[in-house]
């Protein structure tokens, strides 16, 4: 019937690719082109802020310390002639004045941004990580079984790596090498089907890869969340990479429960059971045919989460837990600032309004992708 | 019913149990040692520290030091490695300084954000909600500590009244309703600070509820019927709408024990987020520990109590 | 409630030329594109098209419950008996919802809602309309239930929702419906998510109540099998647009419109046994794009080159059987 040439001159609508449509729909939230807007330029920026404030003679020296200068208020001129010509600041001027060692805040204010940025983004790029492995071996492969013998090697294998950890070596190695020999024995051999024997409750179903997985997420949601990083940062050497690595090793599970609930849902649709059918592997189904359909609402959540934590950074810096000085972040900004603060209310305000805006505009821009997903929205 | 809070019970021991070992290897295996022990701190002969690590059973096995800290625990006789007083006795005074910000900052955040969320939802688009929405996200965005700041400078010089600590010192001799108004005062600027997140979060939550149930088949259905908006907004779909908010009341537990780390250390408010905090400080492993493991308990009782006023709340969910 | 006979020629409901659009800018959703259609005191009008015509979106126009942001009734004249009901303000509409007009909605589970006991539900509708005395609501309640043929009606009060069957909760739509004693019920696709069996039965006791009450029923349905048992008029929609009316017999006998015939062909019957089924190609044009000229033109076997450019007239067979198809009413005359 398709044959019929008046068919295909019928009038649709206008093809348009799903991204357009998505821009299409975003571009009505006004809030939400600022929040993208802002999130362009503060991109830029913290990119320009570790350049020019890194190597060994940096555009903005945001380490200089000018004893005599401290505390000048933002757009001052430094006092001519105390400062040696290296000492200036560049365009001549403190744009956001000095801070009580009279380090120019606008050059900190540039390297703390780009601190910022790598935190928010990678802590986030760990998490949504682990949420998606999580989430999609909870989702996909929930319903299989690890056996009583599979959880006794690992047992095994973690007694052995915590008397490694308490210095008992040589012990720790035997018990390593049992649990190899354990794990090798029962799975990679495969006594039972060889050798005729019966292995009793070994064989047995322990417990679902769905609900290992789900409880270890009530787990984790049974530590408090700040506090968790604020012990785990305190107790571990001061270092931004420890930051991040925290903060996206304790903020994985709502990354998880959803992508779980997500494909929970898919593998129920039709067209996963004909890809099944036509025998594609597990992987592929996985990532070319379940990914794409639960990908966008996560890529959403993950730009609020970078707001979270960044404000997480942020929060840890004032509380001198942070990337450690001399490095500059705007929560020790803030933080070193706070003895001031009715004397040179500048080191306060600067870096507080810098967070709030940056984290208000990952927050519109997350909410501003948010609605234009909802496809209960889209005939708006 | 039964069977299902049998289980439940069972599964929450079991959750706690990890929790419990994971906590107690997290500070154990992490590098650095308390001051207490450490060799290396000028402040400690070798003597003391050998009789600190004796009294401490420092030098049995970690499993034996997990079984002893939590029999100690249970037992009520643990105690804080820094000044050797009973841990349980200190969390119980924090927590009673902590109570009063809990309890305003909750308040606020429940009976400001149903009305701001639901006004949204109904004025969908109208100037109202967007202004809500707007001010919502300030809200969250805006860093607890920065924000605290500007309203300490607010208040300060518009008010000329001292906002720092839980009350002024050396005003005992001052007549009780001075006491009294210094104590409100005290307490207002910590408890809207800690309620701010919290209000612009469940108003935006609120909402999207709201608005989610007015999309609703039924909704219509009580249009047809003749009913009024008010009828339709308040009774049909309010209702349904409260629904998953039930379960957030259990949710409500842990902000108990967690009180505010940041905002009791600016406000120098003696409660259990400061005390948790100066425990990190001081790698005071006992009192870190208890906290963590009481506001687990927090957390499992409170999704516990969850499930069950779930339970009578939805006619659809029968055991 | 007078007792008219039914095919009374006293119009209860007229429709003239409505139309809603939805959405702000363009393009523009024409959902409803200038409908016109009337209901007289105790006859059964049936409102058939294919799911997107705009017949759900006609239904809810009439008790003014088109969602106001996204839709807007463009133009066009509702009259109920002598009121046109979209001049009316929202509280004088309310004492007409429930009370004069009623519907009875596609999806009983999620129309009724879930967290109020049917009985609430069903008292509630009395007591909006009439400030009737818990006892008598009550015992009304049960009445009603009773005449919708739920078994022990006491008991059931107090029963959710979700604890009934899909044929007994449209049983309850229907008692809700009923609650007031309407002269007119808006039914749509009441029968659609209900197994066959439970169909014939709910169709029955719409049939039975219509006949005792004198009342109109306003069918919205694709299914031209409801059509052919309950119909004593009918309306073909497409595209927003009537292309066909008549009573049921000119319209299943003697179809005007190539859509009805295409329809009508498309139905399995005992004729056709063995044969391939007939299908109209294409889909239903997207409401804010459509084609130029008749909107059926794309589908239609015997479309001329006139039918994709000018907009096609209802032509006039006799005794109220109205077509807009322009060609085939040419080409019968000359016949």
């Amino acid at each position: 019937m398709t044959n019929d040439p008046l068919i295909l001159e019928a009038p649709s609508a206008p093809k348009r690719t799903r991204l357009e449509e998505l821009w299409r729909l975003f571009k009505q939230n006004r809030l939400a082109i600022i929040g993208l807007f802002i999130f362009v330029l503060f991109f830029i920026t913290a990119i320009l802020g570790a350049v020019l404030t890194s190597g060994h003679d940096p555009v903005f020296d945001p380490s200089l310390i000018r004893l005599q200068e401290k505390l000048l208020p933002p757009l001052s001129r430094p006092h001519g002639g105390a400062l040696s010509p290296e000492e200036t600041p560049t365009f001549g001027l403190y744009l956001f004045g000095t801070d009580d060692l009279g380090r120019d805040v606008f050059s900190r204010m540039l390297q703390g941004a780009w601190v910022s940025l790598t935190v928010g983004f990678v802590a986030v790029g760990i998490s949504v990580m682990v949420g998606i492995f999580m989430g999609g071996m909870a989702g996909y492969f929930g319903e299989r079984h690890l056996r009583w013998d599979h959880i006794s090697g690992v047992g095994i294998l973690f007694a052995a790596g915590i008397l490694l950890t308490t210095g008992n070596v040589w012990t720790s190695l035997g018990v390593f090498a049992v649990g190899c020999v354990f794990l090798g024995f029962f799975i990679v051999m495969k006594p039972p089907q060889r050798f005729g024997f019966t292995t009793g409750w070994l064989r047995k179903n322990a417990v679902s890869v769905d609900t290992l997985i789900m409880r270890l997420v009530d787990i984790m949601l049974c530590f408090p969340s700040f506090f968790l990083i604020l012990t785990v940062v305190a107790l571990l050497p001061a270092s931004m990479y420890n930051i991040m690595i925290i903060i996206g090793l304790t903020s994985w599970m709502g990354t998880t429960r959803f992508v779980r609930a997500e494909f929970l849902s898919l593998r129920e649709q039709d067209f996963v059971t004909a890809a099944r059918a036509l025998g594609i592997g597990n992987f592929r189904i996985i990532f070319r045919h379940m990914m794409p359909n639960a990908i966008a609402p996560v890529l959403v959540s993950s730009t609020i989460g970078i707001a979270t934590a960044i404000l997480t950074e942020a929060g840890l810096s004032f509380l001198g837990f942070g990337v450690p000085p001399p490095h500059a972040t705007w929560g020790n900004i803030l933080s070193g600032g706070k003895g001031f603060i009715f004397d040179a209310p500048w080191l306060t305000f600067i870096p507080g309004i810098a967070i709030l805006i940056v984290v208000l505009c990952f927050n519109l821009f997350g909410e501003g992708l948010r609605d234009a997903l909802n496809p209960k929205l889209r005939e708006r | 019913m039964f069977s299902f809070i049998g289980r439940s019970i069972v599964q929450k021991t079991v959750t706690l149990f990890f929790v419990s070992v994971i906590s107690f290897l997290i500070i154990h295996l992490a590098p650095g040692k308390p001051s207490q022990v450490d060799p290396m701190n000028p402040k400690f002969t070798p003597e003391m520290v050998e009789r600190f690590r004796q009294e401490f059973h420092l030098h049995e096995p970690l499993y034996i030091q997990y079984l002893l800290f939590y029999k100690d625990l249970f037992t009520g006789k643990i105690v804080s490695w820094k000044d050797n007083q009973p841990v349980l006795a200190k969390i119980w005074e924090r927590f009673l300084n902590s109570l009063p910000l809990f309890i305003v900052g909750t308040l606020l955040t429940w009976t400001l954000s149903f009305p701001v969320g639901i006004r949204s939802a109904i004025s969908r688009g109208g100037i109202y909600d967007r202004s809500a929405t707007f001010f919502a996200y300030l809200l969250i965005s805006i860093p607890g500590f920065f924000f605290a700041y500007v309203l300490i400078i607010f208040v300060v010089t518009v008010f000329h009244v001292p906002v720092i600590g839980m009350e002024t010192f050396g005003m005992g001799a001052a007549p009780w309703p001075h006491l009294w108004m210094d104590r409100v005062w005290h307490l207002l600027l910590p408890s809207v600070l800690g309620a701010t997140g919290g209000i612009a979060v469940l108003s935006r939550y609120v909402r999207s509820q709201m608005l989610e149930v007015e999309g609703q088949d039924y909704v219509r259905t009580a249009r047809a019927k003749g009913l009024s908006p008010d009828q339709v907004h308040y009774k049909h779909a309010l209702r349904n709408a409260l629904l998953p908010f039930v379960t957030m009341f259990g949710l409500i537990l842990p902000g108990l024990i967690g009180g505010s780390v940041i905002i009791e250390s600016i406000f120098s408010w003696p409660g259990m987020g400061r005390m948790a905090y100066e425990a990190i400080l001081a790698r005071d492993y006992p009192i870190i520990l208890t906290v963590n493991f009481l506001s687990a308990v927090l957390v499992l009782t409170g999704t516990f109590v969850s499930d069950l006023l779930y339970l009578v709340v939805d006619p659809r969910i029968r055991l | 409630m007078e007792a008219d006979t039914a095919h009374s020629n006293d119009t209860l409901l007229s429709v003239a030329d409505l139309k809603v659009y939805f959405g702000g800018q363009d393009p523009v959703a024409r959902a409803v594109d200038g409908v016109n259609f009337d209901v007289h005191t105790g006859e059964t009008v049936c409102l058939v098209g294919e799911s997107g015509c705009g017949k759900t979106v006609t239904a809810l126009a009439v008790l003014g419950l088109v969602p106001i942001p996204p839709g807007k009734v463009v133009s066009g004249k509702i009259r109920f008996r002598d009121t046109d009901l979209l001049t009316l303000r929202e509280e004088t509409l309310q004492h007409i919802r429930g009370n004069q007009i009623s519907m009875v909605f596609q999806e009983p589970l999620t129309a009724l809602n879930p967290v109020f006991t049917i009985g609430d539900q069903i008292m509630e509708a009395i007591q909006v309309h009439e400030k009737a005395a818990e006892n008598e609501r009550r015992s009304r309640c049960i009445q009603l239930l009773q005449d919708v043929g739920i078994p022990s009606p006491r008991a059931r009060l107090k029963d959710y929702p979700h604890q009934l069957s899909g044929g007994q909760r449209q049983r309850v739509m229907i008692a809700m419906a009923l609650a007031c004693r309407p002269a007119l019920i808006i039914a749509d696709e009441p029968t659609t998510a209900l197994d066959v069996t439970v169909q014939a039965q709910i169709l029955n006791l719409m049939k039975s109540i219509q006949n005792t009450a004198a009342m109109s029923v306003l069918y919205i349905t694709h299914d031209l099998g409801v059509v052919s048992t309950v119909a004593d008029r009918v309306y073909i929609m497409y595209a927003g647009l009537i292309v066909e009316q008549g009573t049921r017999d000119q319209v299943f006998q003697a179809p005007k419109h190539p859509y009805t015939r295409g329809l009508l062909a498309s139905l399995p019957t005992r004729g056709k046994r063995g044969k391939r089924l007939y299908s109209i190609p294409g889909t239903v044009p997207n409401p804010a794009f459509k084609p130029k000229g008749c909107p059926f033109h794309p589908r239609c076997a015997s479309a001329l080159p006139e039918c994709s450019v000018s907009f096609p007239k209802m032509c006039d067979y006799g005794e109220s059987h109205l077509s807009r198809c322009p060609p085939l009413y040419n080409q019968e005359k000359h016949e």
